[in-house]
């Protein structure tokens, strides 16, 4: 429990850095978390090499889902849409730097599922918890 | 209802319930989550594990004595339940497996034989996606027509706009007696009274009342009510569906198989009499069984001295929530409520509320408890419901409170 309330989380959770709405940008996609309505959105801006400039994110939910969008958008700028689709729930657990139990790592999972919805270009009803497994 | 065979003791209660024993962590359990399922006293448990133990068999057709024991254990579950409720008759409780087949069975039945396209439903503002889904369903199929009873700013069921809602002459009114997140208790008899004075069938969504109210179903002349064995002390996997003789009478069955029916040819059957016809196949007998043990048990305890004690819990949880700077609880004021305090805290996310709190062994939950039209009405998200039982103590409150200002230290 203490763990999962660590500094890093409470912090991005309350004064994110990539928190926003890119305006233009070439990928766009949200979704929710039916259990608990945790909502996230992603913006991107790709090169004409597929590399990621510029990405943000948006939406509300817990401090689990929120901090882990953030760390999870600071991750992939200057990554290439290929290592975005790559991307799986052991990153993100890398990135928090602590495991979460089945219920919680749903939460911390939402951005990821979105993100990589977004790479792909998938349509909403395409999005399952396949993408992130 | 039966008056209490001795004073509420919470004290000797408690020794009826093993799990209440329970450590999580290091800490005491804290159950404060008996909206979503009630924990299960002895008596229970020991009436599911007897039948295992020396009577399993199955029902209605065996000869033998462990089928006709079995028969017998179920129908007494039955009697159990129908005289919890005051059914006139027991063969008025259908046995589902809770209180959303129930709503179902009424939804595919009555109202497919009795509804047509531009027939109006009524429901609340307030109501579990369970009295909600299902006829959002039958309305896609068959064109009938959806109208809401709006929450008034009080929380509670707006008696005005419903008397003008009768005027579109609905066919039925299915309602909740209390709300899971609000905790509203509706005036049922009131309600029902004007859907039959307006020519309206009425369903009552019994799942929180029947736990926590007496509730008599002759005295309040409901047609169909709704509710569950596991948030009343008994197992999970049962439920029932009262519904008036005449009504079930009328009704076409529900799924087809053995059991429903009377007789069978190739291309034809014959249905059996109520309620058989409505539960076809190998139903959960030992559930039965436990489900009338609980019905028994709450009883015995008296459910005016169990509200008496919840109202005493629900009126002493609000005052100390409400004591807490930046938490806001939803519903209305104690005398028309429940025991269930749904509340945010601001800038603080249920979820991690809900976790903190697991982590002093608190029991609680989060997120829109399948109620998500009630929380846009509401204007937020989700919510966290601390939810109390016979079982529950001030103490627990205490450890609540203290639990929430854990919470407050953490997001600092
Ligand atoms: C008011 C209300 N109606 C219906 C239900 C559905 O009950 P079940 O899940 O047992 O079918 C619930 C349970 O959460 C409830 O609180």
């Amino acid at each position: 429990m203490d763990d999962l309330y660590r500094e890093v989380i409470i912090e991005r959770y309350k004064s994110p850095y990539y928190r926003g709405h890119l305006d233009p940008h070439d990928i766009f996609f949200e979704d929710d978390n039916p259990v608990c309505g945790d909502h996230i959105e992603i913006t991107l801006r790709v090169d004409e090499a597929g590399i990621v400039t510029d990405a943000a994110f948006d939406g509300h939910g817990c401090s689990i889902s929120q901090a882990s969008a953030d760390l999870l958008i600071e991750s992939i700028h200057g990554k290439s849409l290929e290592e975005v689709k790559a991307l799986n729930k052991e990153d993100v657990i890398e990135l928090l730097g602590f495991d979460l139990g089945p219920v919680r790592l749903k939460c911390a999972l939402l951005s990821l599922k979105v993100l990589k919805a977004g790479a792909y270009g998938l349509s909403v009803d395409e999005v399952s918890d396949d993408l992130v497994e | 209802m039966s008056q209490s065979k001795t004073p509420f003791d919470v004290g000797l209660l408690r020794a009826d319930f093993p799990i209440l024993d329970r450590e999580i962590g290091t800490a005491k359990l804290i159950y404060l989550d008996s909206a979503a399922t009630a924990q299960k006293p002895t008596v229970v448990i020991e009436a599911m594990n007897d039948f295992y133990r020396l009577s399993n068999a199955n029902i209605h057709r065996g000869v033998h004595t462990l089928a006709e024991e079995a028969t017998a254990m179920y129908e007494k579950g039955r009697e159990q339940v129908a005289n919890f409720i005051n059914a006139a008759s027991a063969r008025e409780v259908i046995f589902t497996r809770n209180t959303t087949e129930s709503i179902n069975l009424v939804a595919h039945t009555w109202a497919r034989a009795n509804l047509n396209a531009g027939d109006v439903i009524l429901l609340t503002e307030m109501e579990h996606h369970s009295n909600l889904v299902p006829w959002q369903i039958l309305a896609a199929e068959r064109g009938v027509r959806l109208e809401f009873v709006p929450v008034t700013e009080d929380y509670l069921f707006d008696m005005d706009a419903y008397g003008e809602l009768l005027k579109l002459e609905p066919k039925l009114v299915a309602f909740t007696q209390m709300s899971n997140v609000l905790g509203t208790i509706t005036p049922a008899k009131e309600i029902i009274k004007l859907a039959h004075d307006a020519g309206a069938i009425a369903l009552v969504d019994a799942a929180q009342s029947v736990p926590h109210l007496p509730v008599d179903v002759q005295a309040l002349d409901a047609d169909f009510l709704a509710f569950s064995a596991h948030k009343m002390l008994g197992p999970s996997g049962i439920g029932a569906l009262y519904g008036k003789m005449d009504l079930l009478k009328a009704m076409p069955p529900f799924l087809g198989g053995g059991d429903m029916i009377k007789t069978v040819h190739l291309r034809s059957f014959v249905a059996n009499q109520v309620p058989y016809k409505f539960e076809a196949g190998t139903p959960a007998i030992a559930e039965a069984i436990g489900f009338g043990a609980a019905a028994e048990y709450l009883q015995n305890i008296g459910m005016n001295a169990l509200m008496a004690h919840e109202h005493e819990l629900t009126k002493y949880a609000l005052e100390r929530l409400e004591e807490i700077p930046s938490i806001k609880v939803f519903g209305p004021s104690a005398e028309n409520k429940g025991g269930v305090a749904s509340f945010t805290m601001e800038g603080i996310h249920p979820h991690d509320i809900a976790q903190i709190l697991d982590g002093e062994g608190i029991a609680v939950r989060a997120g829109h408890h399948c109620a998500q039209p009630l929380h846009e009405k509401i204007g937020i998200p989700a919510t966290t419901r601390a939810s109390f039982y016979l079982y529950n103590t001030k103490e627990e409150i205490d450890a609540l409170v203290a639990g929430i200002y854990k919470v407050k230290e953490i997001f600092g």
